[in-house]
């Protein structure tokens, strides 16, 4: 799409009529909010515009410290046609974003510290930071470890093999007392392979009604059995990627009780759509992704788990497929939806707006504990502080449409929906990003 | 042919993608209307050209000798137009996508498009590529809805009411689209259903389906007016991960034998073939007098004519 106001350097901004929230500010109260040199330079009432700056009216949005999406695949290097660096900060800044996790299952893969400086090389100039996600074994092929701490040097914030599970137990044992050492979570997508394939929905009764090969939910929960084992015996820390199912949460709930070190993050897919969405939407492909969709019941647990503070983040595991990916037949459509740009939305309209979560709890998933996972600073709403923030409303009306999205894809189930709530604009790095519709 | 039909409502449907999609009415419909069909199939000349002015393209992705013969057949006693497009392999594999071809064959001005294919839900894609009017002639484990009605109709030639009718589908529950479909149209119109297999080939939540589960091949032919045993696929027994150990097993615990017929005198024997002699069905039991394996196959074209008759806007031109 084009943008009718590019993202720019804009050093001083003006934004008037917001409500700030975090730190010191309760969001209650609408105020003015400038930045001097990519700082917070004042927060108050009635600011005058000084003549370099650019003045916004947020109209009463709320400003909050910039959020961060830990699970993305921005497909750069090698498979351009679905996503670029570029075209993925664009689609991360309209979902409000202003920080990035990304997995390493690129072409070659993020497996050594090249590739990993690369990734922030091209992001550089992004108002989006995209911290590299590395991979625990060279090639991502399960085997032998990859060189991590050559990798956190080059700026890794964790260990995954995400799209595929670290199989070999042996292998995710020595990540974990590896990466131990070096303080960075091991990301695992939870998936027993001879299990799950293979697999194209959530078994249950509708694989069953529709003749779809069947993803138990075993197979996710298997996996994370065996990884929490592992990281009570290595005092390494264990990220559950992607959390879908009921019994996993209780396993990762019993387990933080236990005092395992173990986080977790959920898709808003996964708190928001089941598994009949498959049959109601007469097999689109936009709504086949992994783990996937579950049933009512999982739903129910993923809200009981971020209430109660057993999943830590909310994630979108962000997987651009091109169309003519997308749109064959069922069985042979790779796993996956675009998340960036309706994250918010979707958290908004199940979360908050139900009262499953107050703001400032929902913020806590968009804002702290991702960063808290990836031992990365969290912004402050201080003045002072340099100026990482995201602007959003919770009640604006607006609809999700093809001509809107910012990603290079458009494999999205939330096509033509109506949201409430939405990421108005980002400033970051100096970088300021209005979100026009 | 439109001079017999009965009142002259047109037949709603678009499409048949599945049972699932019709009304218990819709589906005696067909099998009623299939009684006809079934009488030209007697005649000395066994046409009657109601869709003479219809092409028709069978889109088949899969290997699929009788059920493209039945649908070929039906359309040829039909005088319509066929062309044929058979791809063994995948369309990825291929080169060019199942989207692209529907609509480089639609171009040549098709008016039905009768498809098989290994994934379930390729009759609905097609739907939203093209206009057409679509026939599921098999989509992966899913449905295959025109086998599923000539079951019924040849139920029906021996008990005319279904309701309260007792059918037991045996064998490989979870990858088979016949048993869906049957199960669909079966309830609609007031029969009971019973599976009946090894547990490992049955599916998660197979009781959601609406039906009695039973592993006891004895309990099931006691109980049931039809017992319809269905092909054991080979493929499943060599993909990696056995689900079952053995034919020879298989056959001791769910082969219908002779001694099973005279053990229970009423059921009567169905299979939609290929029949594996001595693995479903003991090669005697196939043959005898209790078995309607070869009627079903010749009710499968009147069947099949049926619906592309009514689906092809019959009655209203007609």
């Amino acid at each position: 799409m084009t943008l009718k106001t590019e993202p720019r350097k804009t050093p001083s901004l003006l934004l008037k009529n917001c409500k700030p929230i975090g730190g010191i500010y309760t969001g209650n109260e609408q105020s003015d909010l400038r930045i001097r040199d990519g700082k917070i330079a004042e927060v108050g009432s009635g600011l005058a515009p000084a003549p370099d700056e650019l003045v916004h009216d947020a109209g009463g949005h709320f400003v909050s410290p910039g959020w961060m999406d830990m699970h993305v695949h921005f497909r750069e290097p090698g498979q351009e046609h679905k996503e670029t660096i570029h075209t993925g900060c664009r689609s991360a800044a309209f979902g409000g974003f202003t920080e990035v996790a990304c997995m390493p299952n690129t072409t070659p893969p993020i497996h050594t510290r090249d590739v990993v400086e690369y990734i922030r090389n091209v992001a550089s100039g992004e108002p989006v930071a995209v911290h590299p996600i590395g991979c625990v074994t060279k090639e991502r092929k399960g085997r032998s470890l990859a060189e991590m701490a050559d990798m956190k040097k080059g700026g890794a914030v964790a260990f995954s093999d995400d799209g595929d599970p670290v199989y070999d137990p042996a292998v995710m044992r020595t990540a974990l007392e590896y990466s131990s050492m070096l303080d960075r979570p091991v990301i695992n997508h939870e998936e027993d392979l001879a299990l799950s394939r293979p697999g194209h929905m959530h078994e249950g009764s509708i694989s069953t009604k529709l003749g779809l090969e069947g993803t138990p939910s075993i197979a996710e929960e298997v996996m994370i059995a065996r990884d929490l084992l592992l990281a009570e015996l290595t005092g390494g820390h264990i990220h559950v990627a992607h959390i879908s199912t009921r019994n996993a949460v209780q396993m990762v709930r019993e387990a933080k009780a236990k005092g395992i070190r173990v986080t977790t993050e959920v898709c808003p897919h996964h708190f928001d759509l089941t598994h009949e969405e498959i049959e109601k939407r007469g097999f689109d492909t936009n709504v086949k992704m992994h783990p996937p969709l579950r049933t009512q019941d999982d739903v129910d647990a993923m809200i009981e788990g971020l209430r109660d503070g057993t999943i830590d983040a909310i994630c979108t595991d962000h997987a651009p497929h091109s169309i003519e990916e997308k749109e064959v037949e069922f069985i042979y459509a790779p796993n996956g939806i675009i998340g960036l740009e309706t994250a918010w939305s979707i958290s908004v309209m199940r979360l908050l707006e139900p009262g499953h979560l107050t703001l400032p709890q929902l913020l806590e998933k968009f804002i702290r504990a991702p960063r808290e996972i990836l031992r990365l600073p969290v912004p402050a709403l201080e003045v002072g502080a340099e100026a990482n923030l995201t602007l959003f409303s919770t009640d604006e009306t607006w609809t999700y449409t093809e001509a809107v999205i910012r990603s290079k894809s458009r494999n999205s189930p939330y096509i033509g929906q109506t949201m409430r709530g939405r990421a108005t604009g980002i400033y970051h790095r100096g970088i300021w990003v209005l979100n026009e519709l | 042919m439109g001079g017999q039909a009965k009142g002259s409502t047109p037949f709603a449907q678009k499409h048949l993608l599945g049972l699932a999609d019709y009304s218990a009415a819709d589906i005696l419909y067909v099998l009623d209307q299939a009684k006809m069909f079934r009488e030209v199939l007697d005649r000395p000349v066994p046409k009657i050209p109601t869709l003479r002015d219809k092409t028709i393209v069978n889109l088949f992705y899969e290997n699929s000798t009788r059920t493209r013969l039945s649908f070929e057949l039906a359309q040829k006693r039909m005088g319509a137009d066929v062309v044929n497009f058979s791809a063994g392999t995948s369309s990825t594999k291929k080169g060019e996508s199942l989207k692209d071809t529907i609509r480089n064959i639609s171009s040549m001005k098709i008016d039905m498009v009768v498809s098989r294919h290994e994934s379930p839900g390729v009759p609905h894609f097609l739907t939203r590529c093209v206009d057409a009017t679509i026939i599921n002639a098999g989509d992966g484990a899913h449905e295959h809805p025109t086998q599923a009605l000539l079951d019924m109709f040849t139920m029906r030639q021996l008990a005319p009411d279904l309701r309260g009718k007792r059918v037991v589908m045996i064998g490989d529950i979870a990858h088979s689209r016949v048993v869906r479909s049957n199960i669909i149209g079966l309830r609609k119109v007031g029969a009971e259903v019973m599976v009946c297999g090894p547990k490992s080939l049955m599916p998660l939540d197979v009781r959601s389906l609406g039906v009695e589960v039973s592993f006891d091949l004895e309990e099931a032919l006691g109980w049931c007016d039809f017992a319809m045993a269905l092909r054991i696929q080979m493929e499943r027994m060599n993909g990696g991960t056995d689900l079952f150990p053995s034919l020879r097993e298989y056959h001791e615990l769910f082969g219908i034998k002779m001694a099973h017929l005279e053990r229970y005198p009423d059921f009567t024997v169905m299979h939609p073939g290929p029949v594996n002699r001595g693995v479903e069905l003991e090669s005697d039991v196939a043959d005898s007098d209790r078995a309607v394996i070869l009627n079903q196959v010749t009710n499968g074209v009147a069947v099949r004519m049926a619906v592309m008759y009514l689906l092809s806007g019959g009655l209203r031109t007609g």
